[in-house]
């Protein structure tokens, strides 16, 4: 486990470069003088085309604030999303589920490793994004404000929330932005196998036990609505899907992901032995899938808000580590600065220290993996 | 077998420990290199208590006075300064333990020659961050000097002879390990502009404590917690 998980993390350290490196294939590279028409005609023209735009090629402010927007989003939700989870590492019922709990949490700590990477690449910082996200300026995704109260939230986790994510991601691997579109391969190899755990970690509850069986009912009952909200709103009350869609950062409406996830869903509970909470689920011959019940949008919007069970804890946790950790911070940065070779390097102290940190790590990975 | 029970709690307990910083890291990095070294002594762990059991029952089911750890390593995290304090003094330990055994031809070489490769990079890690930490800031190194400081008295314990690798075959000499151990910590701390804890490195009765299943207060609180949800649930399988 330790070893495929490290592999990953090698892959990640140096994908980072290639998102960062990989400019200039397409629309009006290098043309800084044209007027802004040619430059919003060449970039139309790359996006209808379905070629790719790197971070050096000319965008609108707009593409690139929706991009950031995005990625920060996503990467946020990676680190948010450690928490329900490693609320149950030092209680994991054996130590095989012990070590895939681990090596998933750290997974996500990968990705958001390479997703603020990515996002940097349109001329933002960590730093700057992470500050947005504790000042309350970024969201996450809303379904890390719902607690684990068992050891089955763990596993319904994994077979719902990363599903669903799953679901939602898949076309963000033809992404029109190159660095979010790469990195995004590489991340839901990943979550697919969270996928995979999940249910098999449900699985294994659902033919235990008569309490393990009630354990992992329990845990589908409260994350099932709430995994299906992660889709969004309704498409008529979304309010940045149109655009997203033309500019191919989106490229299914909300409604249409849900839809396909119950569809997934509904045969993967009859295997597992468990049932949807949702008395309406029925195949439609018609539509050629499953009609399900109303979605309740009230809860959604008070979660939204910060009313949900876990708005505070989430973000406090996050603050309180990330003010606690500033002193280490700051130490690498001075220790850097006093070490650093004569010249003058373009870098900051700060990030030459996280990536000297992140090498040593890769140069591990490799030798053990 | 008392060898590979010694050995495996080790790296379990740490592995646990180090599993609690798990969304608490002070920089994404470590987030990835912290999950990393405890994936490692997790892995290390089920090897070595599968030798001499079934890994869950001897995890899960065990009182607080069979666990054969050093007292080091069930030591709280801490802040940051204290848990790369503890990662120092025993990935130095285990390192130089795991190379000899592997040089050895005992029934751990293959295990210790395959353990060896990740428990460099675990000293590694915490030699970069002793370094960092001790020659940083006023503040980081006020916070090196005083983890250093408070873990000080359980390295003593490192250096009783472990049952089973306390014999000329095991290839292990025990005084020349605490030699090269005190050497390596020493070299590290002082390039680190901090100094060598002047205190005894073992409490009165605390020198092989933990090898004969004498623990410390937070000890049983941690196994409570790691042992409540198995054995709430008698028989079941996972």
């Amino acid at each position: 486990m330790a070893a495929v998980t490290a592999h990953q993390t090698t892959q990640k350290t140096l994908g980072t470069a290639n998102a960062a490196g990989g400019a200039g294939s397409t629309a009006a590279a290098g043309e800084t003088d044209a007027p802004a028409a040619d430059h919003l005609a060449a970039f139309d023209a790359a996006v209808a085309a379905d070629e790719r735009i790197e971070p050096r090629d000319w965008m609108p402010d707009a593409y690139r604030a929706t991009l950031i927007r995005q990625m920060a989003q996503h990467a946020h939700s990676e680190i948010i999303g450690m928490q329900p989870e490693a609320n149950w590492i030092t209680r994991a019922p054996s130590l095989r589920r012990k070590a895939i709990l681990m090596a998933k949490v750290q997974d996500e700590a990968g990705h958001g490793l390479y997703l603020y990477s990515a996002a940097e690449t349109l001329g933002t910082s960590r730093e700057e994004l992470l500050d947005k996200l504790h000042a309350g300026r970024q969201r996450y995704s809303s379904i890390f404000n719902y607690p684990t109260l068992t050891w089955a939230d763990v596993g319904a986790i994994g077979w719902l929330v990363d599903g669903a994510a799953i679901t939602n991601q898949v076309p963000l691997c033809r992404c029109s932005y190159g660095p979010y579109a790469r990195a995004m391969v590489r991340i839901c190899k990943e979550e697919s196998f969270h996928q995979r755990q999940g249910y098999e970690l449900l699985l294994a509850l659902s033919r235990g036990t008569e309490a393990q069986h009630a354990m992992a009912q329990d845990a589908v009952n409260r994350w099932w609505w709430p995994s299906l909200m992660m889709f969004g709103p309704p498409d008529d009350a979304s309010s940045h899907s149109e655009q997203s869609m033309a500019w191919k950062i989106k490229r299914h409406s909300n409604d249409e992901l849900r839809r396909r996830f119950v569809d997934i869903c509904v045969p993967q509970a009859e295997a597992l032995g468990l049932e949807l909470p949702d008395p309406d689920i029925r195949w439609n011959e018609e539509l050629g899938g499953h009609d399900f019940g109303a979605i309740d949008w009230s809860e959604f919007q008070e979660v939204l808000k910060g009313n949900g069970p876990c708005n505070d804890q989430r973000i406090s946790q996050r603050r309180r580590a990330h003010e606690e950790g500033a002193w280490v911070r700051d130490a690498a940065a001075a220790y850097a600065a006093k070490h650093a070779p004569a010249q003058t390097s373009p870098r900051t102290p700060a990030s030459a220290s996280a990536s000297a940190q992140t090498s040593a790590s890769a140069q591990h990975v490799e030798e053990t993996a | 077998m008392s060898a590979a029970l010694a050995l495996g709690d080790d790296a379990l307990v740490l592995s646990h420990r180090l599993g609690e910083w798990a969304g608490h890291a002070p920089v994404l990095e470590e987030e990835v290199a912290l999950a990393n070294i405890a994936l490692d002594l997790l892995g290390q762990a089920r090897v070595l208590l599968s030798l001499v059991g079934d890994e869950d029952e001897l995890a899960y089911l065990r009182e607080e006075r069979a666990f054969r750890n050093l007292q080091l390593v069930e030591q709280p995290n801490g802040d940051f300064a204290h848990t790369i304090a503890r990662q120092l003094y025993f990935s130095v330990y285990q390192h130089l333990l795991y190379e000899r055994l592997a040089a050895g031809d005992g029934e751990f070489a293959g295990l210790a020659a395959k353990a060896v490769k990740e428990v460099a990079y675990h000293r590694d890690h915490a030699e970069q961050w002793v370094l960092r930490l001790g020659d940083g800031t006023e503040e980081s190194h006020g916070r090196m000097q005083s983890g250093l400081d408070t873990l000080w008295r359980f390295t003593g314990e490192m250096f009783q002879p472990v049952e089973g690798l306390d014999s000329p075959e095991s290839g292990v000499d025990w005084q020349v390990l605490e030699s090269s151990w005190l050497a390596a910590v020493t070299d590290v701390v002082e390039r680190a502009t901090l100094t060598v804890p002047a205190g005894p490195r073992s409490g009165g009765w605390a020198a092989g404590a933990g090898r004969q299943g004498l623990h410390t207060e937070p000890f049983g609180r941690m196994i409570a917690e790691m042992q409540h949800l198995h054995r709430s649930h008698p028989g079941a399988s996972w």
